[in-house]
This record gives C-alpha cells, structure tokens and sequence, in this order.
C-alpha cells in the first residue's frame, strides 16, 4: 500500500497540467518509448553478449584474460594476444597521433592566416568521413609495403639489437596498424581539440599579450590550460576509435594471435579476430569466445568513457577555478 | 459575459518562490485594463496566469481560482488548450514565427490548433486579422514573404494579428512595446483602441504614461519587502488611480517617486 | 641588456613553436592527401558504366562490377534510415521537449556511451539477437545494426537542435492554443529542421561506410538483392573482400568502388554542410 503511495506521491509532484489531451498524451508516450529505446538497447546488448560468452567463461574462468593459446583446432581459447595487440596498436598509435593533432590544432586556431583557417579546417573534417575500409585499402597496398621497405629495415638494421624493434620486418604488422590509425584518428582529435582552443575567451589571451607574452607563451599560459578539458576529451575519443576500429586494422596488422615484444611482429587486435572468425562460425565454444572477447572490448571502453567523464569533469572544474582566481 | 475574468485569492510559486499572492481583481469585458508597478512586482506572472501560461515554466505552480466563461480555468477538467484559444497572448517581444510566410504566421492558429477550413476562408480570416491589428496596408502585397523580413513594429502588429486571428474573447499584452520605437507604439496603442469594441484587454506596462492613456481600468502591484510575492495594492478606473488614488504607494508609484 | 637578450630568446622559442606546428601540419596532411590521390588515381581508371550496373564475375573472368553492392548499400542505408531516423527524432525530442530529469540524464548518458561502442560489437549484438533468431544472415539484420549505430548521433543533434529553438516561439505557439504535440511537431521541428537534417545527413554519411557490422549480419552475396531476409552485398563489405583477395583484378575493383564509396560519403556530408548554411542564412 505504502509503495502504492509513494508512487501516487511522485505522479503528484512532477507539476503537469491537470487534464492532457489525448494527442498529448499519445505522443509524449511514443517519444517516451522511442528515448527508452536506446536504454533497451544498451541493457540488452550487455544482456546478449553475456548470455553468449556463458560457455566461454565457465571453461576458462579468468584464466581467458591471460592465456596467450588460441587454437580453435583444439578448443582452446586465451585472450591476451588480442588484448596486448588491441592495447599496443592503440596506445602506439596515440603516441604519433597526439602531437600532431595538437600541432594542427594550435596552427589552425592560433597561428594559421584567416584565409587558410576555414578550408584548411574543412579538408580535416573531410578526412574524418572517409570509411575505414578505404583507409584499410591505402594501409594494404600503399602504406604497409612502403614502411615495410623503407621505415621498419631502417630501424632493425640500426637499433635491432633492442627488443621492440627487434626480429623480421614484413611491412605488415603491429607498426603499420598503428601508422594507420594515427592518420585515421588524427582528424577527430585535432578537429575538437581546435574546437575547444578556438572557445577560449578572446579577452583571455590578450590579457596575456598586454603582458608582453610572445604568441607561444600566449597560447602556453592562457590558451591549453583552458582548452584541456577539450584536449583530454579528444585524445580520449580518438583512442576510443583507435581501439574499436577494425576494418584498416584487419587489414594491416598481420593477423597473428602472438604477443610480441616487436612493434614490427605481425600482431592481432580483439575486433580483427572477430571480423576474421565470427562469421565461419556457428556455435559452441568457438563463438562463446569470440563474443567473450567482444564483452572484453565492451568493457575496456566503457571504462574508458568513465574515465574520460571523470577527467574532463576533474579538468574541467580545475579550470574554472583557475579562471576565478584570474577574474 | 464571455469577455470577463475574475480571479479569487490567486497565488503563483516558482517553486519555493512566492511571486504573487492573494490576488482578487475584477477585470471587466470589452474595456482595456491596464497592471503597473515596479519591475518584479509580479505583474507578468499575474498575466500568464490568466491563460495557463505560467505553469509552462518548470516548477511553477497555481493556488487560488481564475474564473472565466463561468468557469474556473484551473479546474482539473478544464484543458489548458481551450483557455488559451479564447484567451490570447502578445509578448514582450515580437516573436513571429521565423520559418513562416507573413500569411502562414497569421493563419498558424487556426490551421494547427484542429480547426477545419477551406482556403477562401482561411484567406478571409487572415485579411480581417491583418486589417484589424492594422497591418494590412502594409503587407497585403507580400503575404508570402517570410514573418522576419518585417520591422519590429510590424512584427509586432503581425503577432498580435495572429492573436486575433483564433478568435479570442481576452487579449493579454505582456509589455508589448517595451521593444518599439514610439511610432510603432503610436499605431498598437490606436490598433488596442479599435480592439476595445469587442475584445477584452489586460495590458501589462511598465510605461505609466502609457497606461494613463491606453486603459479604462488600472491595477497597481507591489512588493512591498523584498523576498515578498507582490500584491494587488489598488484597482479602480483609471481616471481615479492617477488623480486620487487611495493608496500612499500609489501615489508614491504614479508621482514617481519610487519604482 | 640581458632583458634584450632574453626578449630575443623567448621570440626564438615562440618562432620555433610556430614553426613546429606549421611542420605537425605538413606531416598530418600527407597521407591524408595521399590517401585521396590514390583512391583516385587507382580508382579512376577501373571505373566505368559496367562497375556501376553489373553483377561480379566469378573469378578468372575479368570485367563485372558491383552494382548489386551499390544497390545493396542503398538497400541498407533505407532500413537504417527506416528504423533509426524516426525513434533518434523522437528520441531527440523526448529530450529536449519532455523534461523528465532522471531518465533524460540516463538517456543522455547512455545515448553517448552506445556512440563510444566499437561498430563490431553491434555486429555481434544484432547476430545474437536477430541472425541467431532468425537462423539465416539478412539485409534487415545489417539495416538494424546500421540503425542502432546511428540511433544516438540522430539523437542528440535534435536534442541540441531543438534546444537552439527559443522559448519564446513555444509561448507563441501554446498561446494560440495549439496544443503541445502541434507545435513541438509543427513549429519546433520544423523551426530546427535544417539542422536536424544536417545531422541525418552526417549520420547516413558515417553509416554509409561501415563495414564491420555487416560482416556477419548482412554478409554478402555475388547476385542482386531479393529480399530483406536474405544476406545482401553492400559496396565496404565487398571492397573488403576484394582487397584481402589474392587477384590483381579484385583489387583494381577495390580502389574503384571505394571511389564510388568515397564520392558517396563526401557528397552526403558536404552536401549537408553546404544545406545547413543556406538554411541558416535564410533563418536569419
């Protein structure tokens, strides 16, 4: 009865006309439904690749995470080539992508001639468009041979004898998946990134100018602090991408289930080996592992998106009172 | 008469705020009735309140009654839908329609609230509406061109046409030239006199000269402290408001010695 | 004297970083450009009326196309289109005009989280939920998958579209006793079309080259469409496959149809930019 109340109470309290009409009333519940609709999905997409990974998960327990064996003759399955391949490749291609993202950001917002800005700006939009199988296309026939003949010998010819570049190059490889991601993330990253230096307040930056600060120490004083929240959010997307991506990775990266210490071993990514195997297969334990690894990827990015939330939330909060302390 | 409201003990809240409260006001059909006092003194949020308008803002809440074609329009089976056909609304600021024809913006009303009509009659409808807010002359040769290509004035008067054009009984003017230059406000004061015949006006203003000349009838609110909801402090013809009104603060108010 | 010197240091750095960054952009611009000069210096050559409108030859015979794939994206892009447009619009709306605190906020939060899911996993969503169900691959199956991937973009930009609308033409309306669905659908809508529709645009634009939830939903087929419970081919999938195969042929057919694919995706989402602008202006 109590709950019943409760209820009542809570109708009672949202503030709402006393009598709706009908057509009101109908299309508030469909426009309700429809915005339930991606809960549901959510829910259910959790729900389903859960449901699926059962097999997996109870014949390998946790030991799926660390177990470097995938042998689908044999029935057994272990995920981390696919993590480290998935992890590696990413964070790679962030190491490239980043200060050049930051480069065309800070030209395009600060330094670049007002005649150059806006079709300059619309060529990086244009690039984020392109589908990745195409950059995948570019990456298989144009780009791995080219590092694979040029780039990668020069590299274990010189410093071979240490680890990550050490062994055989075949051009294709942890290294080219990871070239080929950076340029595919490297429009979104510097697209907001020069989004959010281009909103720092105009008074900002010329109180720093007043000072007698060079254009650099402008942009390094007044202009990154307060577009770091912006910054943090894009370089979180972009990995975000990097780590989700799968067509151009697939293409370029060897597909071969080892953790190597080599940048330039060929290497697999989680979603390359379900784009590779999810679709011979049909059921048993095979496929609870496949979807087991896709549940895996689920998570790592979820909790990226967390941590990208709680960044740009701690970044954000810092620089708003950095600028009451500058008010 | 259809054309008069009268409210019993009204009060309006934003939430925990008080903006007005215990309201009691007769206002009689078919003349102008006129609310001044100093900004904040609630005098908008008594006008919304006479259309359901005011519970349109989040939080916002209604005690008391507002009786209109014998009716209390807060009655739970009343749809807020129908006060406001017959009870229509000018803003403060002209807001025509932007994506709509001069034509369109009049007939807006009409074609969307349900009303089924043929073209001859929908294009009646428009010209008498335009004719009335005085309008007509003006754009009878570019009905098609967008709403914003007039000036502010005009849109004005566009806007209060559309009031015009779903047939109300009460039109409600929340400070509607406090946007306009005096010769627009020159032709909507001349437009309400016309209007007077068979429409009901409540006018809120700011501009006491305005009042003086516009209204047969004057409410003046007040806050009286600060953090106070305002208050109906005197109501009574307008010629005995601005010369002896009963009322210290309205004197005070109309001498302008405050607000 | 050492205020000179030090001014000239700090105007070298100051260069130095500007240079820099002038090079960052060089270096980023490259194989961005190169990408679209290979696309159309391989693809050109291989592309012709007999691309666009035929069927694939089995291998060893040259000459085919892929205008099964082309119909086929289509075929997808109007399922997606389909499903996804009207519950992200509603979606959007129930957002912006329906302020319910709790679930907006859980709605919102959601709508961004399923934005950050990598495309292969709705892949396997709609696998498990509809080809396992349905026990057979199928272009609905792709067009759903495609749908859920662009169910938040379209989402949230009529949010923040219908949010740009002001207040005041909600009165407007409300005061001439419209009712609210009325003017949400009639005035609201219609007062932020153009930027809705850009958003569609881009939305379509950014489906029309996925192929990693196709792969084992729509899958592929070498015969035009029939229907859409059968497996459909869609222009990435097949240039997917042509690529990865060992035949010079395929591949020059790869570069060809990711033209036509680029073409298509460029023209949707500069096409849109180009829409929102007239529109723009003509608002103001």
């Amino acid at each position: 009865m109590s709950f019943i109340n409760n209820l009542r109470d809570k109708f009672r309290r949202a503030p709402r006309p006393a009598r709706e009409r009908l057509g009101d009333t109908l299309f508030r519940i469909i426009a309700f439904l429809a915005a339930a609709t991606i809960v549901l999905i959510i829910a259910l997409l959790v729900i389903q690749l859960f449901r699926g990974a059962i097999p997996s998960i109870r014949e390998f327990g946790a030991g799926f995470l660390s177990s470097t064996e995938w042998d689908p003759g044999n029935d057994l399955y272990g995920a981390w080539p696919f993590i480290y391949g998935t992890l590696v490749s990413s964070l790679l291609a962030l190491l490239m992508a980043v200060p050049l993202s930051l480069g065309i950001a800070i030209f395009l917002s600060q330094f670049a001639p007002r005649w150059l800005r806006s079709p300059l700006g619309f060529i990086v939009e244009l690039l984020a468009a392109i589908p990745s199988v195409v950059y995948g296309l570019w990456g298989i026939f144009v780009l791995a041979p080219f590092l694979g003949e040029t780039v990668e010998p020069f590299f274990s010819g010189h410093l071979g004898s240490i680890p990550i570049f050490a062994g055989p190059v075949y051009g294709v490889g942890l290294f080219s998946a990871a070239v080929v991601l950076a340029v595919m993330i490297l429009p979104t990253i510097s697209a907001i990134s020069r989004e959010s230096m281009l909103n720092v307040p105009r008074d900002l930056k010329e109180a720093a100018q007043a000072l007698g600060a060079t254009p650099w120490e402008t942009i390094r004083m007044s202009v990154l602090p307060l577009a770091r929240p912006g910054i943090i959010g894009a370089v979180i997307l972009g990995l975000g991408r990097a780590l989700g991506e799968t067509m151009a990775v697939t293409m370029v990266i060897g597909n071969r289930p080892e953790a190597s210490a080599s940048i330039f071993a060929p290497a697999y990514t989680i979603a390359s080996v379900i784009a590779n195997e999810f679709a011979e297969v049909t059921a048993g334990l095979h496929m609870a592992a496949l979807i087991e690894l896709a549940l895996i990827l689920l998570a790592i990015t979820l909790l990226l998106n967390l941590l990208a939330r709680l960044l740009v939330q701690q970044t954000g909060a810092r620089a708003a009172r950095g600028k009451d302390k500058r008010a | 008469m259809a054309g008069s409201i009268t409210t019993n003990n009204l009060s309006a809240t934003f939430g925990e705020v008080r903006a007005i409260e215990g309201i009691s006001i007769e206002i009689i059909a078919n003349k102008v009735t006129a609310l001044i006092g100093p900004s904040g003194c609630g005098k908008s949020t008594f006008l919304r309140c006479l259309n359901r308008m005011h519970e349109l803002v989040p939080g916002a809440g209604t005690t008391g009654e507002v009786i209109w074609d014998g009716r209390n329009i807060y009655a739970p089976d009343v749809d807020a839908t129908d006060v406001r056909r017959g009870i229509g609304m000018v803003f403060q600021k002209p807001n025509p329609f932007p994506l709509m024809s001069i034509a369109d913006n009049v007939s807006a009303g009409l074609r969307l609230a349900g009303s089924k009509r043929n073209k001859s009659a929908m294009e009646e409808a428009v010209e008498r509406s335009l004719r009335l807010a005085a309008l007509w002359d003006e754009v009878k040769n570019k009905l098609h061109k967008p709403g914003g290509s007039l000036s502010g004035g005009q849109q004005q008067r566009l806007c209060i046409a559309r009031a015009l054009a779903v047939e109300p009984d009460v039109i409600l003017m929340d400070e509607p030239c406090s946007a306009l230059d005096p010769a627009s406000t020159q032709k909507i004061e001349d437009t309400m006199d016309k209007l007077k015949d068979n429409y009901t006006i409540v006018i809120v203003t700011h501009n006491m000269q305005q009042a003086g000349r516009v209204s047969d009838f004057t409410g003046f609110l007040l806050t009286q402290e600060s953090g106070e909801p305002g208050r109906l402090i005197e109501y009574g013809p307008t010629s005995k408001i601005f010369t002896m009104p009963d009322h210290k603060e309205t004197e005070n108010y109309i001498t302008g010695r405050f607000g | 004297m050492n205020n000179g010197f030090n001014r000239r240091r700090r105007n070298a750095i100051s260069g130095l970083a500007y240079l820099l960054c002038v090079l960052a952009t060089i270096i980023a611009l490259i194989p961005l450009m190169l990408i679209l000069f290979y696309v159309i210096s391989q693809g050109a050559p291989a592309l012709n009326l007999d691309f666009l409108t035929q069927l694939p030859k089995p291998v060893g015979e040259t000459g085919g196309g892929m205008g099964n794939a082309i119909v086929g994206s289509l075929m997808l892009i109007g399922i997606a289109a389909v499903v996804g447009l009207p519950l992200g619009v509603l979606a959007g709306t129930y957002l912006a005009e329906f302020r319910s605190p709790r679930l907006s906020w859980t709605v919102r939060l959601l709508a961004d989280i399923l934005s950050g899911v990598p495309s292969i996993i709705i892949g396997v969503f709609v696998y498990t939920l509809l080809v396992l169900t349905m026990k057979h691959f199928s272009a609905l199956a792709g067009g759903v998958a495609l749908a859920i991937l662009m169910l938040p973009t379209v989402a949230r930009t009529t949010e923040e579209m219908l949010r740009m609308v002001p207040d005041t033409l909600r009165e407007a309306s409300l005061a001439l006793g419209i009712p609210r669905w009325r003017t949400i659908v009639s005035i609201i809508i219609k007062t932020a079309g153009g930027g809705i529709i850009t958003g569609i645009m881009l939305a379509l634009a950014r489906i029309a080259g996925e192929t990693a939830p196709l792969l084992f939903t729509a899958l592929s087929s070498r015969t035009w469409p029939t229907g859409l419970d059968k497996p459909v081919a869609s222009l990435p999938v097949q240039i997917y496959t042509y690529a990865i195969s060992p035949y010079e042929d395929w591949h020059q057919q790869a570069w060809a149809g990711s033209l036509v694919l680029v073409i298509m995706v460029l023209l949707l989402s500069v096409g849109s930019k180009l829409y929102f602008g007239r529109k723009m202006r003509s608002v103001r």
